[in-house]
């Protein structure tokens, strides 16, 4: 490197350096669409999400300046911290909605359970790497018990869509280290098993009288809403005939940029957070809808052919688990918003509001960055 | 690098995982962009339509209840707008709370409460019902802004009904009240459902109730788009709600207010017909009731009042309740004798004061008789000898023959709700009303008190009233009538409602004049004279009175008996005799003989009537005793009846000496020279 005079352009150049060209525009394209959205559906909270964008790019830079090795080291301290929050959030945590989520830190108030999605597949990764990408099967048991642990406080809070969602982050880690086909099919089947017969069966299991054991009430009225929205349509199966009501009425083109009836007229319940992809498809239509789905892919193949490309196995995993997170936020919230996932309270990455998970995804951005830069580091 | 295993075979490894990785997540997201079509193009109109609904909600537009003025255009019944609070239950979590929330923001007393829980319990869940009416702009403001915190509360502006006039001619106005299940089924049978959307109240009695059909208008419907919480947000189109029509009456609340105060606190009812039209000038039914409590739900308490009252203020009188017409039956009588020809008008009796028929002796009031009694005079001391032979001469058949076509025993199908149709006896009608054949049979006996008005015979003043207008109307006889124009509310056009004639009774001139002279005779010299004493005007009239009597199947009399046992008091009158305008009748229940308390009430009326002289004092007065007149009137009947049937007995002239209930009206008429001799009838 030149030792230069103060040189403006070297400066942008230098800072530029670390930020991933095609991941800054999916990103730019995201940001920009969840902006517009956010004027048609809580105008008042523009200026919040404009903070929250950019605390998280900041986050997202800082963590794509640093090389991956640098960011395993903090794994390990980043994992036990979650974990350790976690167990304060149980002790000591604010109860908001029936769970208790959030932790007063006195500054700020925050959900240690956001932090987990991240501390999670690094963690494996970093265990991955130690363990010089063994596969034996205590390899994979000890990495299911780190898993389980995190999962195991957020599912008591409770939080069964989080905990969910860290769990497969967690597993994204596993499975590309190398988990058996053999162990992972029979895996898969048992989950479609338990979810298609939750559906044959959930007319009995509904009935008020049965208790699931496992599954916390809220929890078990959501899945049985999604199974017949029309059971109690004023209630909590309201959010999901509302959200399709308002995707179908869209149609090809949209109703126009804000001109959703169904918006406008708060027939839509949480309408800026998890509901906001029915915003966007009552007001842009199919059109908008696919538009956000192949920004989606693009960000995703991005993702993955990092991941493929990167130089080493923990960034291989890490990158991997990250892109495949990025899917499940988006697969699991549109899904849930059309009606064929049940109602689990999952953003839209990069486009619901919410500035926790916003930063989140953004770090995963950060670290998909810098993975790709790292790439090219040997040869600077 | 600190991989020193394979590389080249892990990255394989891993680059496969990676290619699944792919294909399932492009199937899953295949999968949502599938589920987007699916909804957004092939459902499209489904949705699209069910958004409309969700957001369009179409909105009935109540139209103004038409209003009631009397013949003079004094306003009977009209329309407020005022703002109430009302609450709609399947919105709200906790009723109790949310109505102790409310009253720390505006006075909600106990009463409010107990009026609301009553409508809550009587309608259905999904209805606004309202608490408060008459809010203060200060108590809809401060409504209004905490109603974020109160789902379900709702402050409307409403039209509500009032009754300027309260208590008078209640029962002839009627009322309002909630639209309740009944009523929704009969307006589902009359079709008119979508006409009442939006509607709360309807007509429950009275003209509110028969002209319902006129007064309510019809509904306009407004479109308007809400919200989730159903709130109107902006107006898309309006169909204005067209009016109901105003009723004019016949009626004419001055004489109506004139009538009800002559009768003081006593009960009974009048009824003042034009004879010339059968509009009805008065029609008043005593005690009577605020109707304005019916219009916002009446309160437990109210209704408890006025339904266990034991004057029974519900009651309409006037056409419900059925009295037999005592010696008020006698013209009526003596025109069948003549129109039958088994009188002449010339020809007398020799009355000994008895008559014997069967083994009993019908007594007349009179010991001794009045001696030689033609018609006449058999109308003017109101004989009863004369009629128990006349009586059996006609016979049952022929009594009731004649008596038919005045709309006796009929309903006369006034336009007004809840008419009865009174008790022209004949042997067919005793053989309808009793079970058992000894029952059924009919007595000669029965015959001669039904000819001096009194066994079986039981007719609403409204029926005499209108029997009377058409003695005096030559014959003819008008279904009467409340209601003279109904005034489309748009146009302003008065459709006048015509005359009905129900029918024609031929009678001959001579002898209509013969019974209507010796009606005016009676006012002159007879039973009505002190009554009617320096009436600048002449008058015909026929007192009347009618022993307490036990109608079989209406509860309320029996009650009575045991209570009030005092003679009902009628009188007839029509006025000016040469060319009637008014013909009334009035009844005081247990007012004593027909002299005595109904005639001074048929004298204040019509006094107003014709020459607009305003009553002075509140009530009438009860003349102590009737006669300074020329002769004695006085009926008196003594008959004992097998089986236990009602004794009939009527008695003009009160006994002697007898304790005087009249102090219960305020004497306010100069009690005149004491009664004559004593003529006792028991």
């Amino acid at each position: 490197m030149n030792e230069s005079r103060f040189n403006p352009l070297a400066l942008v150049r230098g800072f530029l350096r670390p930020i991933d060209p095609v991941l800054m525009l999916v990103l730019a394209v995201l940001l920009g669409y969840a902006h517009v959205l956010m004027q048609s559906a809580s105008p008042e909270r523009l200026d919040a999400q404009v903070s929250h964008i950019g605390i998280a790019l900041a986050g997202m830079w800082v963590l794509a300046w640093l090389k991956p090795q640098r960011l395993l080291s903090f794994a390990v301290p980043l994992y036990l911290l979650g974990v350790l929050l976690l167990v304060a959030v149980e002790l000591f945590g604010e109860v908001s909605k029936g769970a208790q989520r959030w932790l007063d830190l006195g500054v700020a108030r925050i959900q240690p359970s956001e932090l987990m999605k991240i501390a999670m597949p690094l963690m494996l990764a970093w265990f991955f790497q130690v363990r010089e990408g063994q596969t034996r099967f205590v390899d994979f048991l000890v990495s299911g018990v780190l898993l389980v642990v995190p999962v195991g406080l957020i599912l008591v809070q409770p939080d069964l869509g989080t905990s969910l969602l860290v769990a497969a982050s967690g597993l994204y880690v596993i499975y590309f280290a190398g988990l058996s086909w053999k162990l992972l099919i029979p895996l898969v089947v048992a989950g479609v098993i338990a979810l298609g017969s939750i559906v044959a069966f959930g007319d009995t299991l509904c009935q008020p009288e049965v208790d699931w054991q496992v599954l916390r009430e809220y929890q078990k009225q959501r899945v049985c809403t999604l199974l017949d929205p029309t059971r109690d349509p004023l209630g909590k199966g309201f959010h999901i005939i509302q959200s399709t009501i308002a995707i179908g009425s869209g149609g090809v083109m949209g109703k126009g940029w804000m001109s959703g009836t169904q918006t406008h007229l708060a027939f839509l319940p949480e309408r800026h957070t998890d509901f906001i992809f029915a915003v966007l498809a009552e007001e842009f239509g199919l059109v908008g809808a696919l538009v956000l789905l192949a920004t989606y892919v693009v960000l995703l193949l991005r993702g993955f052919h990092i991941a493929a490309n990167a130089p080493t196995h923990a960034s291989r995993l890490l990158a991997g688990a990250i892109t495949m997170i990025f899917f499940t936020y988006a697969f699991v919230n549109m899904g849930m918003v059309s009606g064929i996932l049940p109602v689990v309270g999952v953003p839209l990455p990069f486009i619901s509001y919410g500035g926790t998970a916003l930063v989140t995804l953004c770090l995963g951005i950060g670290i998909l960055m810098s993975i790709q830069r790292s790439r090219f580091a040997d040869k600077n | 690098m600190t991989e020193f295993r394979a590389p080249a075979v892990d990255l394989a490894r891993f680059r496969l995982r990676v290619v699944v990785a792919v294909l399932f997540v492009l199937t899953c997201l295949g999968l949502l962009a599938a589920r987007f079509h699916y909804l957004q193009v092939q459902r499209h109109d489904y949705f699209l339509t069910r958004a409309e609904d969700n957001r369009i909600a179409l909105l009935p537009v109540v139209p103004h209840r038409g209003t009631i003025v009397d013949r003079r255009g004094v306003v009977l019944a009209r329309n407020y707008a005022t703002y109430t609070i009302e609450i709609t239950p399947s919105q709200v979590r906790d009723l109790e709370a949310t109505l102790d929330e409310l009253a720390t923001l505006v006075p909600i007393d106990a009463r409010d409460r107990r009026r609301f829980r009553k409508l809550v319990e009587e309608s259905r869940n999904f209805e606004s019902i309202p608490l408060r009416s008459r809010l203060t702009d200060d108590e809809v403001a401060r409504v209004v802004s905490q109603r974020y915190r109160l789902p379900g509360v709702d402050v409307k502006a409403r039209l509500l009904r009032d009754y300027p006039q309260g208590a008078t001619a209640s029962h002839v106005i009627g009322y309002i009240g909630r639209i309740n299940e009944r009523d929704v089924e009969r307006i589902e049978e009359e079709g008119q459902t979508a006409n009442y959307r939006g509607t709360q109240h309807m007509g429950k009695a009275g003209l509110e109730q028969s002209y319902e059909q006129e007064l309510h208008g019809t509904t306009g419907v407004e479109q308007v788009e809400v919200n989730a919480g159903g709130r109107a947000v902006r107006a898309l189109s309006h169909t204005p709600a067209t009016p109901g029509n105003d009723l004019e009456l016949t009626l004419d609340i001055e004489l109506q207010k004139v009538a009800e105060k002559a009768f003081g606190d006593r009960r009974g009812a009048l009824v003042a017909i034009e004879p010339s039209t059968g509009g009805v000038l008065a029609l008043a039914s005593m005690p009577t009731y605020d109707p304005n409590l019916f219009v916002d739900g009446i309160s437990t308490q109210d209704w408890k009042a006025l339904n266990e009252s034991p004057d029974h203020p519900m009651l309409h009188r006037a056409i419900y309740s059925a009295y037999p017409p005592g010696s008020t039956f006698k013209p009526f009588m003596a025109l069948a004798g003549l129109e039958t020809g088994k009188r002449t008008a010339r020809q007398a009796i020799h009355d000994i004061g008895y008559f014997n028929f069967g083994g009993h002796r019908f007594m007349d009031d009179k010991i001794g008789g009045h001696g030689m009694v033609d018609l006449h005079k058999s109308i003017v001391v109101s004989c009863n000898t004369y009629y128990y032979q006349l009586a059996n001469d006609l016979g049952i058949d022929g009594i009731a023959g004649f008596m038919a076509p005045f709309g006796f025993g009929e309903r006369t199908g006034i336009d007004l709700p809840g008419e009865a149709a009174g008790v022209l006896p004949s042997p067919e009608w005793k053989r309808g009303r009793f079970r058992r054949p000894e029952q059924q049979r009919w007595f000669a006996g029965e015959t001669i008190s039904v000819g001096i008005g009194q066994g079986y015979n039981a007719y609403t003043p409204l029926q005499l009233a209108n029997a009377l207008a058409a003695l005096v109307n030559k014959g003819k006889l008008f279904r009467p009538h409340v209601v003279k124009y109904v005034v489309d509310s748009r146009t302003g056009e008065r459709r006048a409602i015509e005359p009905e004639p129900l029918r024609q009774i031929p009678l001959r001139d001579a002898h209509l004049k013969a019974v209507l002279d010796a009606m005016v005779d009676v006012n002159v010299s007879g039973t009505g004279k002190r009554a009617f004493k320096g009436a600048p005007y002449s008058v015909g009239g026929k007192t009347g009175t009618a022993q307490v009597f036990s109608l079989r199947g209406q509860r309320y009399v029996e009650g009575r008996v045991r209570e009030r046992l005092r003679d009902h008091s009628w009188f007839v009158a029509y006025a000016p005799a040469e060319n009637p305008k008014i013909a009334l009748a009035v009844l005081v229940e247990n007012g004593g003989f027909g002299a005595q308390s109904a005639a001074p009430i048929a004298r204040q009326v019509i006094d107003y009537y014709l020459l607009n002289q305003p009553v002075a004092a509140p009530a009438v007065e009860d003349p102590e005793a009737l006669e300074g007149a020329d002769d004695e009137a006085g009926e008196h009947l003594h008959e004992h009846e097998e089986a236990g049937a009602a004794v009939a007995h009527a008695d003009d002239a009160p006994p002697p000496g007898s304790p005087q209930p009249a102090s219960r009206a305020p004497a306010a008429l100069p009690v005149q020279a004491p009664a004559a001799p004593a003529r006792s009838g028991r």
